[in-house]
């Protein structure tokens, strides 16, 4: 999907966990995408990333850190 | 085993049931107990004995105008009416005397006299009750002249039709002609006894007030609407109540005058909407001649609506596709083939593609309008066969946010309530919804509730029907801008807490305590009192203050809710604060109270429940749980991916991105019905194997390789599950025109791709599903025929089912309340579109409109249509039935405006029943954050005049049209 698309949809995750009671937000996130994001669209999101990830909110980016790693 | 009786019986028992304490009577020396309120008729009808009657059938209340069911009663003078004397205790009934006999049979000679004798021809023969009576009262002569009647033509005498076919004369100037202008049924006003059960049943079960009897004494008659009127043109919705309340041929289908009077009869459950009516297919050897509401279906207690009740010839179309056919590339014609031939292409493309591109590039969409055991079957092709996660349903694009909000907040993913328990509510919120168009039964039963007294609250952009109509206004109406239902939600638990009107012992003893008071502590904030939101949402402070105290104090509150709310891009956010909202006021776990979203479409339910989505198995497990996956690889012998799989919109995203490349679809239109048309049909023109399995040739089949024919519901059995989580049988009652049933097809492709697949019956897919899902535990055909249907959660802790969730506590335990932050979705008006565009449903077209548009219905509803405020068309130069540009950042379209104020100014709406309107072509990617499911309710919009088409509508048309070619089988 455009890189677009998967920042404004990463992002809406992120906005609503960031509004919820509690210290663990960006784990929360994590385990939202980890339950839904199909594993090409966790690569997407990790390859974005880890080429600096513009755009995305930062619980968002801090939430990758548990993303789990797609197995190829 | 015990034998069980299925309770077929659904006899007239000529008043409505009861409830109360019991009340001993004896009725021709029989003793017998019933609910006191029971009249004397129905409690004879119990006793065994039939007292005969005209005016009285027990859909409605009685009324005693013909005085044909009149008994002795000792102790009283004269002769009353059975039906409206209620039953005292030791109350001693004699129903058969000389002096009875006498009244009765001088009633009926009297109602002969005026009536005309054509029994033989007349279109109700063999199922009328004038003759019926007639008979059971032994009328034997009529004494009277033929003198003044409004039967016969000619004015001259003549006791049938076909005796004044023969005489001329000078004319009857009472004589009526047939009233023909209803596509399914008559009126006749020559047959017409004046008994009022069609004025009556349009009242009290349907709600509409179409009918009344015009005149008086021999001049009167029934007219629908006013003076100039016919049913057409009346406020007749064509719901078919009358012609089921009416004793005569007077009003009739004209399937049956065309047919014959049925001979045989097999219930079965409405292929259409989510309320999951019951009906009586009644049949002629393998052809149906008519679909009559069952009295006994708990859905819809004798009740049923347009679709389901007449709109069912779209089975016999012409249209329909009956040879599997298969092609190339989908610039080809079709090329009809054979079963083998079409299944065994379809296998090794998929194998194929799995072979190059990995096992994940194939998936499937399952059908919410096709059976659980179809559903079933087909995701299990998909984990047990493809060996992926690769299943979706179109539910994603309508309740998904249902399920992941009540899931996260209750701990089900499922309405509360059944639909009886409308009639103990007192106070109803009916949220993003418009029942009377998209739940027409279920609006009849809150109808019925309203005007009892129950008060209502309706929260929508648009002025719906319930806001006001015949015998029906909402307490208050709050019309807010689409696009802030959060905003709403929370300011009304803003004044519940803020005012102290929550249910606090409700609070603490059924919810966690701590994360209630960090709710309360967010709600409380000023920002979120209606004051500070107004200018946000629309809704005035004092509007929405006032509803959020009548809903609080009210008694029972039962929310009800529908796409208007999951269609957002914040739509699960929505269902967490309808959930909030519930247990804020302690509405959940007792009759009249709950949270129920209305499904759109009839098994939407139960695709959830069979596992369609792509990170759960069926019953909502996740696919990541070991002990879950381990169930169903013991069932199944195979292996399942622990990864959840892509979503519709993600597989169209890998498709364009070249990942996914070939999709089963069952019994869905993809192209017409998701959201953004040129991202779909961009997704689909890049796949490599496209196998629809549909009735007809649909929009998606544009873009097929393959194409597999389906069978409609009469064709084959299974179950639905309908909103209220009953299971409901349907049954076979003729068979598959293309000689497999629906499951049978999903059968013959998995065992083309090496699967061991042995099904004979869906009985023994429901046995499988009910051996690996808990809540399915104690669900067999069996048990289903024995006690007529079944709610969810059925297992050994409640043999009979769950008419109610969350009782005395929560399925996840304690209820939770969740923060639900207002998040403005990007979709925001500008210079460029300035309007917002909402979209919708009506009575009597149904979702892409496949099956509607190919029956009569659409004597309503030729063609979707733009409402637009005045005040917006005035200013764009639109004139009512102008054809107008609609224009979105997406793409455009063309259609005819209607000037309305149901709209308010800035906002616009249509439906989406129509091909060429292409609505979705509008329609944007944006989607709701948890579960993608699409915003189509708010869509940034411009309009403006236009002469016709848009070149998109063209060239679609003209592909559509290319890629529907059909060349005849090689011989
Ligand atoms: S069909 Fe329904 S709405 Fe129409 S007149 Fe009969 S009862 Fe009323
Ligand atoms: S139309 Fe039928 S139900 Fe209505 S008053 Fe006449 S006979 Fe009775
Ligand atoms: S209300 Fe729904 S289920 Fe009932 S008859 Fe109408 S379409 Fe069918
Ligand atoms: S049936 Fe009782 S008065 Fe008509």
């Amino acid at each position: 999907m455009s890189p677009e698309k998967m920042v404004t949809m990463a992002n809406q995750i992120a906005t609503f966990f960031m509004t919820q009671p509690g210290e663990d937000q960006a784990s929360r996130v994590a385990d939202h995408i980890n339950d839904f994001w199909e594993p090409r669209m966790r690569r997407q999101l990790l390859d974005y990333v880890a080429a600096g990830g513009e755009g995305l909110s930062p619980l968002l980016i801090e939430a990758t850190k548990e993303v789990r790693e797609p197995a190829q | 085993m015990k034998d069980f009786i299925i309770p077929w019986n659904d006899a007239d028992m000529g008043t409505p049931a009861k409830t109360g304490a019991p009340v001993t009577l004896t009725v021709d020396g029989a003793a017998v107990t019933v609910p006191e309120g029971t009249s004397v008729m129905r409690a004879a009808y119990e006793a065994g004995i039939t007292v005969p009657k005209l005016c009285a059938t027990d859909s409605v209340e009685a009324f005693g105008s013909c005085r044909l069911c009149v008994v002795e009663i000792e102790g009283r003078r004269g002769t009353p009416a059975s039906c409206t004397t209620p039953v005292v205790e030791g109350m001693v009934v004699r129903t058969q005397s000389a002096k009875v006999q006498k009244i009765r049979k001088g009633v009926m000679e009297l109602y002969i006299s005026d009536h005309p004798l054509d029994c033989l021809t007349c279109s109700a023969n063999g199922d009328c009750e004038l003759q019926d009576m007639a008979g059971a009262v032994g009328l034997r002569d009529v004494r009277y002249e033929p003198g003044e009647n409004h039967f016969d033509p000619t004015g001259t005498g003549a006791l049938s039709m076909a005796d004044a076919k023969r005489r001329e004369g000078d004319g009857n100037f009472r004589y009526i002609p047939k009233d023909e202008s209803n596509p399914y049924f008559t009126y006749d006003p020559s047959k017409c006894i004046v008994c009022s059960r069609c004025v009556r049943a349009c009242e009290e079960v349907q709600g509409t007030f179409a009918l009344t009897i015009e005149g008086r004494g021999f001049e009167s008659r029934v007219s629908a609407g006013g003076a100039v009127d016919d049913f057409l043109t009346s406020d007749c919705v064509s719901c078919g109540a009358c012609v089921q309340a009416c004793p005569t041929a007077t009003l009739q289908e004209k399937s049956v005058a065309e047919l014959g009077t049925p001979t045989r009869s097999v219930v079965t459950t409405c292929a259409y909407c989510g309320v999951g009516c019951s009906f009586k297919a009644e049949m002629n050897g393998d052809q149906l001649v008519r679909m009559v509401p069952y009295k006994n279906g708990k859905a819809n207690r004798g009740h049923s609506c347009v679709k389901g009740r007449f709109a069912y010839g779209y089975a016999e179309h012409k249209d329909r596709i009956l040879s599997p056919m298969i092609r190339e590339s989908i610039d080809d014609p079709w090329q009809e083939v054979s079963w083998d031939e079409a299944i065994g292409f379809a296998a090794k493309r998929l194998k194929s593609l799995q072979k190059d591109y990995g096992r994940r590039s194939v998936g499937v969409i399952t059908s919410s309008r096709c059976t659980n055991e179809e559903t079933y079957l087909v995701q299990k092709l998909a984990r047990g066969v493809f060996m992926n996660n690769n299943t979706d349903t179109c539910a994603r694009v309508c309740h998904s946010p249902t399920g992941y909000g009540l899931g996260q907040t209750f701990g089900t993913s499922a309405g509360t309530q059944d639909f009886d328990s409308v009639e103990q509510t007192n106070v109803v919120i009916v949220i993003g919804a418009n029942p009377t168009d998209g739940h027409p039964v279920f609006a009849s039963r809150l109808k019925k509730r309203l005007r009892a007294g129950a008060e209502l609250i309706v929260i929508d952009p648009r002025r719906i029907d319930l806001v006001k109509s015949a015998h029906v206004e909402a307490a208050h109406h709050l019309p807010l801008r689409p696009g802030t239902n959060v905003a709403v939600v929370t300011a009304l638990s803003h004044v519940i807490v803020t005012e102290g009107l929550m249910d606090e012992d409700f609070i603490r003893e059924r919810c966690d305590w701590n994360e209630f008071l960090e709710y309360a502590d967010f709600v409380s904030q000023e920002r979120h009192s209606p004051e500070a939101t107004e200018m946000l949402t629309g809704v005035p402070a004092e509007t929405l203050r006032a509803a959020a105290r009548t809903f609080a104090r009210g008694g029972n509150g039962a929310i009800y809710y529908g796409l208007g709310v999951t269609e957002h891009s914040q739509g699960s956010t929505t269902v967490m604060g309808i959930a909030n909202l519930a247990m804020l006021t302690g509405n959940i776990g007792r009759p009249g109270v709950g949270v129920n979203p209305l499904r759109g479409q009839n098994n939407v339910q139960g695709s959830c429940d069979m596992g369609s989505f792509p990170h759960e198995l069926p019953g909502y497990r996740h696919v990541k749980l070991p002990e879950v996956r381990k169930t169903f690889e013991a069932a199944w012998g195979v292996t399942i991916d622990p990864e959840p799989g892509l979503r519709i919109p993600n597989m169209l995203d890998a498709a364009v991105d070249g990942t996914f490349k070939g999709l089963y679809c069952q019994g869905e239109d993809i192209l017409q019905s998701d959201p953004d048309t040129k991202h779909v049909a961009a997704g689909l023109a890049a796949m490599e194997c496209v196998i629809v399995h549909d009735l007809f040739l649909n929009e998606t089949a544009n873009y097929a390789h393959v194409f597999l024919p389906g069978s409609s519901f009469l064709e084959k059995d299974g179950t639905f599950t309908n909103a209220e989580r009953r299971i409901n049988m349907v049954r076979r009652v003729m068979a598959p025109k293309a000689g497999y049933a629906d499951w049978e097809v999903t059968q013959l492709l998995a065992q083309a791709m090496g699967a061991d697949w042995e099904y004979a019956h869906p009985r023994e897919i429901m046995a499988e599903i009910a051996a690996t899902t808990p809540t399915f535990a104690g669900v067999t055909y069996e048990r289903i025929n024995e006690l007529g249907s079944i709610q969810w959660p059925c297992n050994d802790d409640a043999p009979e089912g769950t008419p109610l969730m969350h009782v005395d506590e929560f399925k996840r335990g304690k209820g939770r309340f969740m923060i639900t932050e207002y998040v403005a979705t990007d979709e925001k008006t500008g210079p460029r579109f300035p309007l917002l565009l909402t979209t919708g449903r009506i009575l009597s077209q149904y979702n892409v409109g496949a099956q509607t548009r190919r029956t009569a219905n659409s004597t309503w509803h030729e063609e979707d249509v733009l409402e637009i405020h005045p005040h917006d068309a005035e200013v764009r130069g639109v004139k009512e039935g102008d054809f107008v540009k609609l224009a979105s950042r997406s793409g455009e379209t063309a259609l005819r405006a209607t000037l309305t104020d149901r709209v308010s100014t800035g906002v616009v709406y249509t439906t989406f029943h129509h091909p060429d309107t292409q609505a979705n072509v509008i329609t944007t990617d944006f989607s709701d954050w948890a579960t993608n499911c699409p915003e189509y309710k708010v869509t940034a919009v411009q309009v403006s005049p236009s002469n016709g088409p848009t070149d998109w509508q063209e060239r679609y048309n003209a592909q559509a049209e290319q890629s529907r070619r059909i060349l005849p089988a090689a011989e």
